[in-house]
């Protein structure tokens, strides 16, 4: 139990590290931004007709004079405390803005994550136990050029496609227009673009390391043996058992570039999400909800990485028997 | 006696890309001939390195696609062809390979021995295997990494003896083996061999293929240059070829200097 323990209290400590340094280089970062908040908020002619009075009460609600360490400091006290603080431009609550968002976000990265590691998997199965025939250049053909392709632009594609010409899917937002209450297929039929825009991305990048990873596995001395030994089913027996390791490391590394991605692909369907949230934060100079959203999203991909860690000591009898023996 | 595995003029060659698209073509088998009956054991004998195991692996047709294979391989009076061996393998022709590297390290020693097929009969003969080796039935409950290499290399063999065998390929079966460990494993290999099974075994140790083979095999460049009763390379009598002589010579005991 104690390596568990210690296991436990070093990734903590690695993770209150990487928040900090992720928080604080998002704030310098967001500090040496040229953007005035003022002028991009309210807009240089509404600036113009206001006194000076309203000017200064403006300056001091973006915090425009105060200096960055006492900024930062004064964020980093609040967040200590459990307060993230107020956001700016939408003038609620940090948490509550990005519970909101990310309720929206989650199921549509879900749904993706879910189906880019089931299609990355298979794919890059299929191509690996048929190397350097037709079907392994298909799928090697297909990943290499889809992962050469920015997710904006294969939005984009898809959108001309199927909403635009095909006019199928509806052509962005989570809800219909005005609907109201949404129902679950509305959500999902509004949904599936960005999902799918999402999957393929994804599933491209996780079927290319998924196949080398199986052609190390066929070429090593176990899968000989087996064969000279006549066994069958060498793909489900040992295959597929030897892919599980890093076939999950890939699948959980995925978060970060899944959550990196919704954030252009958000945008182009102009789905209210947290990755929207984000680009609207950074341009609007909304720093307690820019450095909250950073901060949440870091803690996202690092629990990906830590539940990566702790499966593989489920996985592996090299570490769960190793670590339980000593 | 008719032998049980007849290889006659075996070359293996290798096409490879090279630089650019220059093809490169490796030969490092040319010309092997040899005969392994039933109840003995036959000793290959060669240089590390020297393409050995791919004898093994070609009677097996485990070479990878790139490999080109000539002259003839003979199991029991009838060709070799791949789907015989296909057919033949894990019944009939058993490979007891190198090290413990050749087990899954996903998989525990039970089911790898068993295959995947369930059934007492499969299981009680698995057991006895490893029963036979001094393995005992927790054995089956580990894990590839935390055998031994004594331990795996008996659990290699007993994966191979599971089968009854009637040709047994050991392809350098006990490297990193102590002097006794190892006698102990070619003990087996003997004991097979009177229980009527063919035994071919590679090694590049001509210490140990004399004390346990009936017959050796001179390796050398991909050509095998000589055929000798095992006995001669105890005395030194009998060997006519000069590299066989050479090697009797290279060995400490007979004066080497």
């Amino acid at each position: 139990m104690k390596h568990r323990l210690k296991f436990t209290i070093k990734k903590l400590l690695r993770m209150a590290l990487l928040l900090l340094g992720v928080s604080l280089t998002a704030f310098l970062l967001m500090d040496a931004s040229p953007l005035d908040p003022l002028q991009t908020n309210i807009g240089q002619a509404a600036l113009g007709t206001m006194s000076p009075e309203q000017i200064a009460r403006l300056e001091n609600y973006w915090g425009v004079d105060a200096p960055a360490t006492e900024r930062y400091l004064g964020w980093l006290g609040g967040v200590l405390r459990g307060d993230f603080g107020v956001s700016l431009l939408y003038r609620r609550p940090v948490l509550e803005v990005i519970g909101q968002r990310l309720a929206g976000s989650l199921w549509l990265l879900v749904c993706a994550w879910i189906l880019s590691g089931a299609l990355g998997l298979a794919l890059g199965l299929a191509a690996g136990a048929r190397r350097g025939r037709w079907p392994d250049r298909l799928i090697r053909g297909y990943c290499l050029t889809v992962s050469s392709t920015p997710a904006f632009w294969l939005a984009l594609l898809l959108l001309m496609v199927f909403a635009v010409w095909l006019k199928v899917l509806p052509i962005g937002l989570s809800v219909p227009i005005g609907g109201g209450q949404a129902t679950l297929p509305e959500r999902l039929r509004h949904a599936l673009l960005p999902g799918l825009t999402l999957s393929i991305t994804g599933a491209a990048n996780i079927a290319l390391h998924t196949r080398e990873k199986v052609i190390d596995v066929l070429d090593s001395d176990c899968i000989l043996f087996a064969r000279a030994r006549g066994e069958g089913h060498i793909l489900r027996r040992h295959v597929l058992r030897n892919v599980a390791l890093p076939a999950i490391t890939l699948q959980f590394a995925s978060i970060g570039e899944l959550i990196g991605g919704s954030v252009l692909v958000e945008q182009v369907f102009s789905y209210p999400g947290l990755g929207q949230a984000a680009v609207a934060a950074g341009l609007g100079g909304d720093m307690p909800l820019l450095l909250g959203i950073t901060v949440i999203t870091a803690a996202i991909v690092f629990g990906g990485n830590l539940a990566a860690d702790l499966l593989y000591g489920v996985i592996d009898p090299r570490i769960r028997r190793g670590a339980a023996r000593k | 006696m008719e032998p049980i595995l007849s290889v006659e003029h075996l070359s293996v060659t290798f096409t490879r890309y090279g630089r650019g698209l220059n093809r490169v073509e490796l030969n490092p088998i040319r010309d092997l001939s040899l005969a392994v009956e039933p109840g003995r054991v036959t000793a290959v004998v060669g240089e590390s390195g020297s393409g050995k195991s791919l004898l093994a692996h070609a009677v097996l047709h485990l070479l990878p696609r790139n490999a080109r294979v000539g002259g003839s391989i003979h199991y029991d009076g009838a060709p070799l062809t791949r789907e015989r061996a296909v057919a033949l393998r894990g019944r009939e022709i058993a490979l007891i390979p190198q090290g413990v590297t050749w087990l899954d390290p996903m998989m525990k020693v039970g089911d790898q021995l068993r295959r995947g097929r369930g059934g007492g009969e499969v299981r009680d003969r698995c057991r006895a295997a490893l029963e036979r080796y001094g393995l005992g039935a927790g054995v089956e409950e580990l894990y590839p990494f935390q055998l031994s290499g004594g331990m795996a290399r008996r659990v290699l063999i007993a994966c191979a003896v599971a089968d009854r065998p009637r040709l047994i390929v050991a392809d350098e079966p006990t490297p990193g083996l102590d002097i006794r460990a190892a006698g102990r494993v070619l003990g087996h290999f003997r004991e097979l061999a009177e229980e009527g099974a063919g035994v071919l075994f590679i090694t590049h140790d001509l210490g140990l293929a004399r004390t346990v083979a009936h017959k050796v095999v001179v390796f050398r460049e991909g050509q095998t240059v000589d055929e000798v009763p095992a006995h001669c390379f105890q005395t030194g009598e009998g060997l006519t070829h000069p590299y066989s002589r050479a090697l009797w010579r290279a060995m400490p005991e007979n004066d080497f200097l």
